[in-house]
């Protein structure tokens, strides 16, 4: 099959970007979606062009590393897939497809189809985390987990943080990414001891690195690879309710936790220095 | 030269004897010692955040835009530990066992004693940590059967172990991150590894999005940087997995420990297209009740469902009665691969056999069947179109995992004082063979466990002097780092990475793959130094060196590639035996299996570069078995 695709072409972050369109020819139904771009790649080095620029590792839907908009949508549409395990059989001849990066000013373009995701790593780093030092654990099954729990936390731990969710979001929101990692460690006895402070600290950590707020528009549950579902958000404000009841305590100040917003220039300049 | 270093006294009390024995750095002392960790993987990730909770400064590097994004995520099945919850007769020394057998004899004893131990404490930190493993309904650890032995000991997250316990070591990093104590480099890919003064000091780094050359200096490096698969080019792993850490200490004069020790897994999706970048696993379990078989007739032209029941070969349980369809990885690979050579493979390009589970079906009802493996035939479908439940399955082997690679003694240092290496990119616990969920066991041991221990053994008992990025060491191999890459921008010629990557993966496959040959080693020994040198005079790459430029990064791996499959089947002639993974023609039992030779065989490779061109040289680290006594497998 023959394609049209227009592709956001942008240098880097620096420079403004524009979409550019090219024609796939003998595309076969058995390639994969990301097998396609490949071709399209060694045509473009054949032509002495640069290749379009895409995140992708693993190619088997785990690693998070993928993930463009297809027509406007994360991953391309078809439910519960990465663009990597997208097979090039749900598409005719003739389609003209539009292929841009997530749109969120949280996720900065880095090259063409690349953003910058780093700020999911810092909404982890206030509290994503169970503090267990190696070496102090007890034995594993002196901790009973009921099953009920036990399968709460792994539906949510299933989040391969690809990012999908806040492209989708019209306010480029990061509950769903935030609301699986705290729902996974807060459904487990294990997580109980810093429940309150975790969820108060993602909460504010995601409010610090210009994510918006969730509306119920489900656009994040619709697109999700892994099938997370919306009742987490719901939980992790109940959660944050809780919290605060608990806790009688004004919710955004933590103690040490950094919670300042990211600016990327400024971390590149740090590590260079 | 080599000193394995293993402590005396009984297996049972060496890894005891040998904690007791090493030096200790005072706590007010470890922020002074820098350790730089390059790759954020399972063994990566957890030493980097146990080091960084011990104290010490800690530097971690990876070429991801997140550490979460490692290729260890991937793995399915599960993670040994010799708990014994099913009271089903597990033990240390079982584990041990299987291991040293699985691994066809070719492992150090000491290092796997070791990891049997540690394998209890794993399962303890990562449910300390919320790994969400499967539960029974009392609230206890369900464990399930893998990989062939006789116990249950396998302990899982759904299909998704890997993920589940590299988001745990992550947690951990990112806790450490926030308190200061790491500090991650991402998008950062280590070209060089630094040498002052004989001991590994630092690592020159290339930054993905800036294009820009940098030097770190430390105490102490430990690469953790994974597996060479990709060698093949199609193969199970992510497709940035590479060689390029372990090659460039390789040059620098850490030997190479047995690199012709592959392991092709048996049940992954055929290749359909000759566009197909990368091969999709499907979890071994699935052998538990498909059938595996091919028609009696060559070049047969029917659908599966028109070939009745006399014409087709269910060649496995045929040959080997007794574990049928449940041999071993490397069995299960070499019979698939013997089928299709006679020409009786199914599919588009004849590669690959059939997996049916109309048996099952019939046995177990439609609704079994799709619980215990409807995600599998989920992917499957998605992959080729086919629903698994009505047509048989296609499989055929794919490269999955190495064995080999940087020799290290029972600390896990390199020959290179002070260069560590952790998890799947040293060559030590798994010998010929690995064993199904021992991988994520030995990648957590070595972090966790192994090199948090070690490591201040080093610090403390070596006079390290202070050195920084301004030394002339760093310049030097920082100039050397940049010449190369200029060089790579420089061809100007006219193919692409990828496809010098396809061909030299074409070639190792071919001879380096599932049988080996003298005479198919000696051509592919032919063919790699002509390809590495039309490589560096044809090379074509479109950008610069100062940009995100993936081309680039691409052709850099490769061109370590391109090096590293000469010195694989150099190995792999030399070690004229059979055994685990590698199969040499020439060593068959009169039943055509694998024919180990302990009188001439019985070391572990390590190989030393002598330069560009040169012949590399052997050493031998020989294996002894006082615990588990040599014995020749058998499946029959």
């Amino acid at each position: 099959m023959n394609l049209t695709l227009r592709i956001w072409r942008q240098q880097s972050g620096h420079v403004p970007g524009r979409f550019v369109t090219y024609q796939m020819k003998d595309v076969t139904s058995n390639m994969s979606f990301l097998e396609m771009l490949d071709a399209l790649n060694e045509d473009l080095l054949a032509r002495e062009e640069p290749p379009v620029a895409f995140e992708h590792d693993c190619r088997e839907g785990i690693c998070g590393s993928c993930g463009f908009l297809i027509d406007g949508v994360a991953h391309g549409g078809q439910r519960g897939t990465t663009v990597c395990q997208l097979s090039m059989r749900f598409f005719k001849d003739g389609d003209s497809l539009t292929l841009e990066p997530w749109r969120a000013r949280a996720f900065p373009v880095i090259r063409d189809l690349i953003v910058n995701r780093s700020a999911f790593d810092r909404i982890i780093q206030a509290g994503g985390f169970i503090s267990a030092p190696t070496g102090s654990s007890p034995d594993a099954n002196a901790i009973l987990v009921p099953k009920e729990a036990a399968d709460t936390a792994f539906d949510a731990a299933a989040c391969i943080g690809c990012g999908a969710c806040v492209a989708a979001c019209p306010n480029a929101a990061a509950m769903l990414f935030t609301s699986a990692k705290i729902t996974h460690l807060n459904a487990l006895p294990q997580g109980q001891p810093q429940r309150d402070q975790r969820t108060f600290s993602m909460v504010a950590a995601m409010a610090n690195e210009h994510f918006g707020s969730c509306t119920n528009h489900g656009e994040c549950e619709a697109v999700c690879p892994k099938e997370i579902p919306l009742e987490f958000i719901g939980a992790m404000n109940r959660d944050l309710i809780r919290a605060a009841w608990h806790r009688h305590r004004e919710p955004l100040t933590i103690p040490g936790v950094v919670q300042q917003p990211f600016h990327e220039n400024t971390e590149i300049e740090a590590e260079r220095s | 030269m080599l000193d394995a270093r293993i402590p005396s006294g009984p297996i049972e009390e060496q890894w005891d004897k040998c904690r007791f024995e090493m030096k200790l750095v005072n706590p007010a002392n470890r922020r002074k010692h820098s350790i730089i960790v390059v790759g954020a993987g399972l063994a990566g990730a957890a030493a980097a955040a146990t080091l960084g909770q011990q104290g010490y400064q800690v530097h971690c590097f990876s070429y991801h835009d997140t550490p979460r994004r490692a290729h260890s995520i991937a793995a399915q099945g599960g993670i040994n530990a010799a708990k014994n919850y099913r009271n089903d007769g597990d033990s240390i020394s079982r584990l041990f066992k299987d291991t040293v057998k699985g691994g066809d004899f070719r492992a150090r004893e000491a290092n796997v004693y070791r990891l049997a131990q540690i394998s209890l404490n794993i399962i303890d930190q990562c449910v300390a940590q919320g790994v969400p493993f499967a539960r029974e309904y009392g609230g206890l650890l369900d464990t399930r059967s893998f990989g062939g032995v006789q116990v249950q000991r396998t302990f899982y997250a759904r299909g998704q172990t890997g993920q589940q316990l590299l988001l745990g070591a992550y947690q951990a990093l990112e806790e450490q991150v926030a308190a200061g104590r790491v500090t991650m480099h991402i998008r950062s890919e280590l070209l060089d590894v630094v040498i002052v003064g004989g001991r590994a000091r630092g690592i020159v780094t290339r930054d993905l999005v800036t294009g820009q050359i940098d030097c770190h200096a430390a105490d102490v490096v430990v690469l953790a940087t994974g597996g060479y698969s990709n060698v093949f080019y199609l193969s199970t792993n992510a497709k940035a997995s590479n060689c390029t850490a372990i090659w460039r200490a390789h040059r620098r004069g850490a030997l190479f420990g047995n690199p012709c020790f592959t392991q092709i897994h048996p049940t992954c999706i055929p290749l359909s297209s000759e566009h197909q970048s990368k091969l999709t696993l499907m979890s071994e379990s699935l052998r538990n009740d498909g059938r595996v078989w091919v028609p009696k007739k060559k070049g047969e032209t029917r659908a599966a469902k028109d070939i009745p029941e006399n014409e087709r070969d269910y060649y496995l349980e045929r040959r080997y009665p007794s574990f049928g369809n449940l041999v071993p990885r490397d069995v299960a690979s070499r019979n698939a691969k013997d089928v299709c050579d006679e020409g009786r493979g199914v599919g588009p390009h004849g590669q690959g056999v059939y997996l049916d589970f109309a048996d099952a079906i019939q046995r177990l009802g439609l609704d079994t069947v799709r619980e215990k493996y409807g995600n599998l035939f989920d992917i499957y479908e998605r992959i080729t179109g086919e629903d698994a439940y009505t047509v048989p399955m296609r499989i055929y082997p794919a490269p999955h995992y190495t064995m080999g690679g940087l020799w290290v003694d029972y600390h896990l240092m390199s020959t290179i004082p002070g260069l560590f290496v952790g998890g799947a990119a040293n060559f030590s616990d798994h010998g010929a063979n690995r064993l199904g969920a021992s991988a994520l066991m030995q990648g957590l041991a070595d972090g966790y466990f192994v090199l948090p221990a070690t490591l201040p053994d080093y610090l403390a008992s070596t006079a390290l002097d202070p050195v920084d990025v301004s030394h002339a060491a760093f310049t030097a191999t920082k100039a050397e780092v940049k010449g190369r890459i200029d060089a790579l921008v420089a061809v100007k010629g006219k193919r692409s990475p990828d496809s010098f990557q396809r061909e030299l993966g074409k070639i190792v496959w071919d001879d380096c793959g599932m049988a080996r040959s003298d005479a198919g080693l000696r051509k592919a020994l032919a063919r790699i130094p002509k390809l590495r040198e039309e490589f560096w005079h044809n090379l074509r790459i479109v950008g610069a060196d100062d940009e995100l430029n993936q081309a680039l990064e691409k052709a850099n791996r490769v061109s370590d590639f391109l090096e590293l499959a000469e010195l694989m089947c150099i190995d792999a002639l030399q070690r004229t035996e059979s055994c685990g993974g590698h199969f040499r023609v020439e060593s068959q039992t009169p039943e055509g299996e694998a024919k180990r030779d302990d009188a001439n065989f019985c070391y572990s490779a390590a190989w030393e570069w002598k330069g560009s061109g040169q012949a590399p040289a052997l050493h031998k680290e020989p294996l002894t078995f006082a615990n588990v006594p040599l014995s020749q497998r058998s499946y029959k």
